[in-house]
């Protein structure tokens, strides 16, 4: 060992956000669902499908947060661990008829298992250095599920098509309609879960890592087992969150998760505000239509536009959606004083 | 035996690539302590735009020097304008930023000279070098030039009062700036420098892999492996870890059964991550001891 150590005192990963400003409260949460329990009756079948994808991405984005927000870690690689469980869904459902249901317990598990497994060399890594390893991460993934080896589950570059399930016990609802309700009661399964995660003692733990890991391991809490549960919690619920979407978009193939649909959900949890749960899905509202807009002013323009819009939410607003709805509500506060 | 040195010569043709990468990756980690992802996308943007001066008649060697320049005043332009104001910000809005700025580049590059392949000059000829059918003379050419680079940022740093001060306003900023050095323009500097390293690599590169907009997306990731390898604190270590990649690369491709071009990717992130696992601070990297 060297006489000269370098000492670093490094910035803060990301901003401490206290848990209790990670929610909303019991009434906004309930207008909120209420609105969404609604949208099918008024809309029509394309208008579900984007919703039920504004739910799904939300998820992903929710895995993010959970993971950044919560415990400070970078990750890129999202789309890795949203393949993955888009593949085992579309694999068990069409290789072995297992129902669509039961697929998504199992797609979280594995993926849960995909994440812990690779929280382990991301421990030796923090900020920058994680979210470049997790980027090799999300580039590899299409390649990996390329491979002959695994053709004949996977269906190699064609990809695999997956049959839409009806609703079932006789319910006279389509099956847009069926899968948006399915996908709601799953997200806001999963929305409740979370929440509880982050105000339990391991929530509590993830947030002390966030903002001090030193202080944190003095306290004695165990550093390297948390920080892996973070990666490992948030890789399942997004496993769960691809297997949704296979079942949703039908179709599985291995160029649909690039880095491309990484650097969307990172966008996204950076819109919505780190560390701010419901923004998630105002985050996932903003990755999935605001391409459309782009691409109807230029083609091939979509990238700039979501690089300029990102400029300016990091400048503008930098915590997001959050720091918006506090602004209304401290607007709404005003008016009500008058 | 034969296939294995020449398959290792191959390697370490492939690997100036890589170490190029590389040394641009560590040399701005150097700098700003941050890590640019738009690094690659800056590089490949420089490289079209010594290629459009290549198209409007300009000779390679002027295009060259004139590429450097511009690519040197872009990333100190980049600094200022959008990095500066984010220096107290958490690491997250900055990495947030390199995002950013990676979807503008690469969506720009795309809408001005589209996504079409194009063929790239090469100063050095292609013939074989020195009768060896493995490594083309442009291949010995990156080598040298790599070296090269290699040599003139070692003086730089170590007997230059500019590099000595971009050291201390790296490693130490407040000390640094006590005993008068301006740590904001460093910092300016070193993303220039890396702007400029990025586009000799950029413009090397592109005759083997050929020029388009997604070209430097395997490359980055190799460079970001060969530096973990040879220690993201060591522009030595990087320069060496590049070579040691692309060795192990074709070694790979060539000795074990099943892997072969589609497989690139996986093989660079399998070494990410051995190397992390087994040795984090990399080949040459030094321990960093963190306090509260």
């Amino acid at each position: 060992m060297s006489a000269v150590e370098d000492v670093a005192t490094e910035a803060p990963a990301v901003e401490a956000v206290p848990k209790r400003a990670m929610t909303l409260g019991a009434g906004t949460s309930l207008v909120v669902l209420a609105l969404l329990f609604l949208v099918p009756a008024f809309a029509k079948n394309f208008i579900v499908f984007q919703m039920t994808m504004l739910l799904i991405y939300g998820l992903a984005v929710l895995a993010l947060n959970i993971l950044t927000g919560g415990s400070g870690q970078f990750s890129l690689g999202q789309s890795a661990f949203y393949a993955i469980g888009a593949y085992t869904s579309a694999i068990l459902m069409e290789q072995y008829n297992v129902n669509y249901a039961l697929t998504l317990p199992v797609a979280g598990v594995i993926c849960f298992g995909a994440g812990f497994l690779f929280g382990q060399p991301a421990l030796r890594l923090s900020g920058v250095y994680l979210a470049l390893a997790t980027f090799a991460l999300a580039t590899a993934m299409p390649q990996l599920l390329k491979l002959n080896f695994f053709e004949k589950w996977t269906g190699g570059v064609q990809g695999l098509v997956v049959t839409k399930p009806d609703a079932p016990f006789g319910l006279h609802l389509s099956q847009d309609v069926w899968l948006y309700y399915f996908t709601l009661v799953v997200v806001v399964a999963i929305y409740i879960f979370s929440v509880n995660l982050l105000r339990s003692r391991s929530g509590r733990a993830f947030m002390a890592i966030r903002d001090n890991e030193i202080a944190a391991s003095a306290m004695g809490i165990d550093v390297a087992l948390y920080k892996t549960l973070a990666f490992g919690v948030s890789a399942g619920i997004t496993g769960v969150a691809g297997g949704l979407g296979a079942i949703a978009v039908q179709f599985v193939a291995p160029d649909s998760y690039t880095i491309q649909l990484a650097i969307s959900l990172f966008l996204g949890m950076v819109v919505g505000g780190v560390g701010w749960l419901p923004g998630s899905i105002v985050g996932s509202a903003f990755i999935i239509f605001v391409p459309n807009i782009a691409e109807g002013i230029s083609k091939g323009l979509s990238g700039a536009v979501f690089g300029v819009l990102l400029f300016l939410v990091i400048f503008l607003v930098p915590h997001g959606a959050r720091q918006v709805a506090v602004v209304c509500q401290q607007a709404l506060g005003k008016l009500r004083g008058l | 035996m034969e296939l294995f040195t020449n398959q290792i010569l191959a390697g370490i043709a492939t690997g100036a690539i890589y170490a190029c990468m590389a040394l641009a990756v560590v040399m701005i980690y150097q700098a700003i302590d941050h890590l640019n992802f738009a690094q690659g996308e800056m590089a490949m943007f420089s490289t079209f735009i010594s290629w459009q001066l290549m198209q409007w008649g300009v000779p390679y060697w002027a295009a060259f020097v004139l590429t450097l320049a511009l690519s040197f005043a872009a990333g100190i332009a980049i600094e200022r304008l959008l990095f500066k104001p984010l220096a107290k910000a958490p690491i997250l809005t900055n990495v947030a930023g390199f995002i950013a700025l990676y979807a503008i580049i690469n969506s720009f590059a795309g809408l001005i000279w589209d996504f079409t392949i194009k063929q790239y000059p090469t100063p050095f000829g292609s013939s074989p070098f020195l009768g060896s059918q493995l490594i083309s003379t442009h291949q010995a050419g990156m080598i040298g030039i790599t070296l090269l680079l290699l040599l003139m940022l070692y003086f730089f740093f170590q007997f230059t009062r500019v590099g000595l001060a971009m050291r201390a306003a790296a490693s130490l900023p407040e000390s640094a700036r006590l005993v008068g050095i301006n740590t904001s323009w460093m910092i300016a500097l070193g993303w220039g420098m890396a702007a400029a390293i990025g586009s000799i690599a950029g413009m090397m590169i592109a005759p083997v892999v050929f020029l388009e907009p997604n070209m430097m997306l395997g490359v980055l990731i190799y460079g970001f492996a060969a530096a973990v390898l040879g220690g993201l604190t060591s522009p030595f270590g990087a320069v060496i870890g590049g070579f040691l990649v692309g060795i192990f690369e074709n070694l790979a491709g060539t000795y074990i059964p099943g892997v072969g071009n589609e497989l690139k990717l996986p093989i660079a992130l399998a070494l990410i991550i051995t190397v992390l696992v087994v040795k984090p601070a990399g080949l040459f990297g030094r321990h960093i001891v963190k306090r509260v």
